[in-house]
């Protein structure tokens, strides 16, 4: 949903980052607000996943140059955790499995990490379970998923539903979502996607990391950004992602050699 | 100062087990130093029996020394521990032997001793015999919070189709030092599941020592030692295979943090005898400082063709994705690192007998005030 005089939740600005010694951003450009759906797309190695780890603070990559302004102050001076607890949500690509550490307790942990950061109370156990169970629905998990390790011994499906999950108790502002179509069946990704599309509304926003339109499909984006080289090439509406479909990835590689040939127009 | 150390070789020590202490000469001693030992006052503590004035749980019966004393020795012969130093220290000093039948299936037990402060060494002598197909949960807890040592062998002997859950659940003190044996003579479909976890001890020495006489046997070790200051925790397992068809599944995991320093010896012997052995040992070992240090070494010895042996180890840091994974849902650097300790010991501590939880293993293990 575009409206124009809703507030900016996320300004980035000609955000370079790097890799140990590889730069991988140069200089991305990106505008959301709130009640937004954007989707960023590309090839693998644009820089997508880059642009959502960094955003959420990954310690492996370091900012060389440009800004991120979230709600209007400086995002790269938040430690990942406050960058969670003030709303900002990275649904991974591959959720890592931790065994041993009790997922319903996790969600637990971290649902209250947001909660104090927004001046409400606490939840103990009973009333969390409470709350899990009646979230739960979005992603329709199985409970039995509750009481296993963290995303131990999930299928690939599974551990997409729990991140989801984790969305719906944390009620982020700014919710990136990094390939969570990737490693999914049709149903499972009809699932997620219903989940993502309850949560989003008109005070957060979304963006979705993506590579292909099936999950495109599912949720309607206001926004496609196709992601090159570190950089977004060309941002359009909804039908961007249906001409990427059709005509393939082709045209970035001649949009690439004449930007390379004009560098001064980048960013 | 080589005249210093002849002189705090402790005579008395020495002179109790009739023989010298292990050096680190000795390829089973190399990184173990035994200085703890050396200062030990010379006294033997009594201990009570732990069972005293307690009705014996169903299925556990004690047995008479005319019953016991043709079992006594056979789990530590069979296991190859008869000449090891810290038996013969314990048989030197003699102390009573908690001689138990287990029958049919037995209601679960608890072997609780506290040393305490005192100081001198405190001996103590299990012995455990399980009848053909009875099984038993038994949870063993030493602790200790002053300059003692506790000598502790468990003898068990399972017979066919035998099962015993056996928990060892040790709460040290950097002043205090534990040498235990468990050394178990299995037969045929017999089952042992052996979890032990220590914490504290300025030196531990734990050999858990198994004997699958005729194979066919299954098999389950897990270990869990943590050591932090200038401690040093020392398993050295030995598992040995007599017949085919035996199964081994070992995981021994390490936290290691200060200075401490941490040795795991794992043994495992498969001879031509055994073939069709299923066995697999894993060690994972977590580094938390510079300044800690950790010793581990497979030791498979395989003769048999026809065999599964998997063997691994690790040592890592805690893992960057998942402390990133936890921050990234709000939870503080410290409390993520936290969390995932955490999770690390309970792949173990959940394998204790469930009576285990009343001792709140993680939270002491970790120190967090319990």
């Amino acid at each position: 949903m575009i409206r124009s005089d809703a507030p900016v939740l996320l300004e980035i600005s000609d955000l370079c980052a790097r890799v140990e010694d590889q730069p991988i951003l140069k200089g991305v450009n990106l505008t959301i607000r709130a009640g937004e759906i954007h989707a960023v797309m590309g090839r693998n190695g644009s820089g997508k996943s880059t642009l959502s780890k960094v955003l959420a603070g990954h310690p492996a990559y370091t900012v060389t140059a440009g800004s991120v302004l979230y709600r209007g102050e400086n995002l790269l001076e938040l430690a990942p955790e406050q960058r969670a607890r003030t709303g900002l949500f990275l649904g991974f690509q591959y959720p890592v499995e931790i065994p041993g550490v009790n997922n319903l307790e996790f969600l637990r942990v971290a649902s209250n990490a947001r909660r104090a950061e927004q001046g409400l109370d606490e939840l103990d156990t009973f009333a969390f379970e409470d709350l899990v169970r009646e979230r739960i629905g979005v992603v329709q998990m199985d409970p039995a998923f509750l009481e296993r390790g963290l995303n131990e011994g999930f299928s690939g499906g599974e551990k997409k539903r729990n991140e989801i999950l984790q969305m719906a108790l944390l009620e982020p502002l700014v919710a990136i979502l990094d390939e969570t179509d990737s490693g999914l069946d049709i149903d499972a990704l009809r699932i997620v996607a219903g989940g993502v599309n309850q949560l989003a509304g008109p005070d957060n926003a979304t963006l979705l990391v993506t590579h292909y339109q099936r999950l495109l499909d599912l949720i309607t984006p206001d926004y496609v950004h196709v992601m090159a080289a570190g950089r977004i090439l060309r941002t359009g509406g909804k039908d961007l992602a249906l001409e990427l479909e059709r005509d393939g990835y082709d045209w970035v590689d001649q949009e690439l050699a004449r930007l390379g040939a004009e560098p001064a127009e980048v960013g | 100062m080589p005249l210093l150390s002849v002189e705090s070789q402790s005579p008395w020590l020495a002179e109790l087990a009739g023989a010298p202490l292990p050096n680190r000469r000795e390829e089973a001693w190399r990184f173990t130093d035994l200085a703890l030992l050396r200062d030990l006052e010379p006294t033997v503590l009594p201990l009570a029996d732990p069972l005293d004035g307690l009705p014996l749980p169903k299925g556990v019966s004690r047995l008479g020394p005319e019953e016991w004393v043709s079992y006594l020795d056979t789990g530590l012969l069979a296991t190859g521990s008869g000449a090891a130093w810290p038996v013969g220290l314990n048989r030197a000093a003699d102390p009573e032997v908690l001689a138990l039948r287990i029958t049919g299936e037995a209601a679960p037990l608890q072997l609780a001793w506290d040393v305490g402060s005192a100081r001198g060494l405190a001996p103590l002598r299990v012995l455990l015999v399980l009848e053909p197909g009875s099984s038993l949960e038994l949870l063993q807890v030493v602790k200790a919070s002053g300059a003692n040592c506790t000598s502790l062998i468990t003898e068990v002997v399972l017979a066919k189709n035998a099962c015993l859950n056996l928990g060892f659940l040790a709460l040290g003190h950097e002043k205090a030092s534990l040498m235990a044996h468990v050394a178990a003579n299995q037969e045929p479909g017999s089952t042992l599941n052996c979890s032990t976890a220590t914490a504290g001890w300025g030196l531990v020495r734990l050999e858990p020592r198994v004997m699958q006489r005729a194979g066919a046997a299954h098999t389950r070790l897990r270990g869990l030692q943590l050591v932090d200051g200038q401690q040093i925790a020392d398993t050295h397992s030995f598992v040995a295979f007599g017949g085919a068809e035996g199964e081994l599944d070992q995981v021994h995991k390490v936290v290691a943090n200060g200075a401490g320093r941490s040795v795991f010896n794992g043994a495992v012997k498969v001879p031509q005898a055994a073939q069709q052995t299923n066995a697999s040992q894993l060690s994972r070992s977590l580094l938390l400082s510079d300044r800690a240090r950790v010793d581990t070494k497979p030791e498979l010895e395989i003769v048999a063709d026809d065999v599964k042996c998997a063997h691994g180890a690790t040592v890592s840091r805690l893992q960057e994705n998942e402390l990133f994974y936890l921050q990234s849902r709000g939870i503080g650097a410290d409390q993520a690192a936290r969390l995932l300790l955490r999770g690390y010991c309970d792949e173990v501590l959940r394998d204790l007998p469930a009576m285990a939880s009343a001792w709140q293993p993680l939270a002491r293990l970790l120190g967090e005030g319990a």
